[in-house]
């Protein structure tokens, strides 16, 4: 006589220390493999596009910060920003270009550092944690320093920036720079070599390069599955087209890509600040622009490279201080439901290695 | 008639006669009689060992990892953080909460063995902070749900205000009537 088996239902989080967030999957399970995982989103759903309608464009800048992806809060600032001056045809004078670059390289480790930290304590890598909050404080501190804040900064404005650099500031941000290789080298000599974390994540949750596209996944998600695009690259905005820089693209696919990407990332940032501090010109650094700034009729869309993939912000203004409508194209949303195809078909402990190494912000997915 | 076994040979009593302990007393650092009411005792070694749930909403939980890491070390004054409710005491409502998340917070904090502490951290959880006009989807305060007992401002707080927020909550524990309280659940 046959066993009679079927297939069980496991419901994961919405509490979950290892769901980043408030995400629940439902996952279907046969045994112990995986057979279909659906992400339940929404419970952080902060309806940030409705009240973006309501405030005024220098008010929705503090908006993204905290209703967008709250890790890199001025990736957000630039992508909305970036579509506010393209439909109004505000100037940004160069020094505020070179400062937009610093910051948002510097947003693009510290975040980078979080997903290393939290990503370890799942794989049960509790040190690295440490080591990451401890370089990452440190970026705090400068951004503290320049930005008056830790996690919101509401630092860009339309035409520019809200403050210079207070003195000594590129010391010490060139200080870090030169020590950073040496931190990241730590979190090699902890990870990368490490057998355990190896056999964790090395051949797990392969994305492969067209089911990526099909997807519509991007950042170092996309090109650890050997996609080639960066918007920092193809489109350049601010100063990124004056600055020399790599790629990191694999071709595997796995989680190990992934890491070793965003890794590779990390170093290429700390290369841009150094570049970007060097050709960092006098000058002013923010245009005359109105407080209630009124863009002409029209819609427009701008695209950035946040630490998670493609940011596209669209943007549709009637001709008043206020926004008639903006769509925010969130990267996490995408790399999320890409998530469905690499889990397919592994084991119910990797659940856990796979949804970390996407690097997902619920926050983001939400809004 | 009964074979039973004797009845055992009486203990001596391993309690100290009160002129000897004071000399096992007098060899420990600092010496001397500690005399103290039990509630102060247990109510003094619960504030300094408050267990919160590992339970981050959104920018606010950054905040509170930080305060975790290294420079700023919760550990010190005894919060190690746990993954289930059923082990926590603390719970730290970190960052805003939605409609749709509302009744998982209150479910998460019935799971949660009594005597029980929520932190509501920041302004979204306060009282909806930022969101609180022309929004649809957040709750406007935690309160709504959860009783709170410390409210940290802050938009996100700094780890040092979550501290400060821990530590008054560990005031108001060590002057709880902790022994002489109602049994039932407070809310």
């Amino acid at each position: 006589m046959a066993l009679r088996t079927e297939e069980l239902l496991l419901n994961m989080g919405p509490q979950h220390p290892s769901t980043h967030g408030v995400l629940r999957l439902v996952v279907t399970l046969d045994g112990e493999n995986i057979v279909d995982i659906q992400p339940d989103i929404g419970y952080l759903h902060s309806s940030v596009e409705k009240m973006m309608e309501y405030r005024t464009y220098l008010q929705n800048v503090a908006l993204t910060d905290r209703g967008m992806d709250y890790l890199t809060a001025l990736a957000n600032e630039e992508g909305y920003l970036l579509a506010v001056e393209k439909l109004g045809g505000i100037e940004v004078p160069p020094r505020a270009t070179w400062l937009r670059t610093i910051m948002l390289e510097f947003q693009r480790i510290s975040s980078h550092l979080v997903w290393l930290g939290t990503w370890g304590i799942d794989l049960g890598a509790t040190t690295v944690f440490l080591y990451c909050f401890r370089e990452r404080e440190r970026i705090l501190d400068l951004f503290e320093q320049a930005t008056g804040g830790r996690l919101h900064h509401v630092y860009f404005r339309p035409g520019g920036v809200y403050e210079d650099l207070p003195a000594g500031w590129t010391d010490r941000a060139l200080e870090f720079c030169d020590e950073f290789p040496s931190h990241i080298q730590e979190y090699d000599d902890l990870l990368t070599g490490n057998p355990i974390f190896l056999a964790r994540t090395q051949g797990v949750g392969i994305l492969p390069r067209d089911v990526a596209i099909d997807m519509g996944a991007s950042g170092p998600v996309a090109r650890a599955s050997g996609i080639p695009f960066d918007v920092r690259k193809a489109f350049p905005y601010e100063a990124y087209g004056q600055v020399e820089f790599d790629v990191p693209v694999l071709t595997d696919g796995d989680c190990y890509a992934r890491y070793m990407v965003r890794m590779e990332e990390m170093r290429q940032s700390t290369r841009i600040i150094q570049q970007a501090i060097e050709h960092l010109p006098a000058g002013e650094i923010r245009s005359k622009v109105q407080v209630t700034v009124k863009l002409p009729r029209g819609e427009t869309y701008a695209r950035t490279e946040s630490p998670r993939g493609d940011l596209g912000v669209y943007l549709v203004s009637t001709g008043d201080d206020m926004p008639y409508r903006v769509k925010i194209r969130a990267p996490s949303f995408s790399n999320l439901f890409a998530l469905i195809e690499m889990m397919r078909g592994w084991k119910v402990a990797d659940v856990i290695a796979i949804l970390g190494s996407v690097d997902i912000v619920l926050s983001d997915v939400d809004r | 008639m009964s074979t039973g076994t004797p009845p055992p040979h009486p203990v001596p009593s391993t309690i100290l006669p009160l002129e000897k302990a004071v000399d096992v007393l007098d060899q420990l650092p600092g010496g001397g009689l500690i005399l103290t009411k039990i509630e102060y005792m247990l109510n003094w070694g619960r504030a300094a060992s408050l267990w919160p749930l590992t339970f981050g909403l959104a920018c606010c939980a950054i905040e509170m990892m930080a305060a975790f890491a290294g420079r700023f070390d919760l550990d010190r004054i005894g919060v190690i953080p746990r993954a289930t409710p059923r082990q926590a005491d603390l719970m730290i409502v970190a960052g805003r909460c939605s409609i749709k998340m509302a009744p998982i917070v209150r479910r998460l904090w019935e799971q949660m063995p009594e005597p029980k502490y929520v932190l509501s951290m920041g302004s979204c959880a306060t009282c909806g902070g930022p969101f609180y006009y022309d929004n649809y989807s957040i709750l406007k305060g935690i309160d709504q749900v959860v009783p709170v007992d410390v409210y940290v401002p802050g938009c996100p707080p700094r780890p040092e205000a979550l501290i400060e927020g821990i530590l008054k909550l560990q005031d108001k524990i060590k002057v709880e009537p902790f022994l002489r309280r109602p049994i039932a659940a407070k809310a």
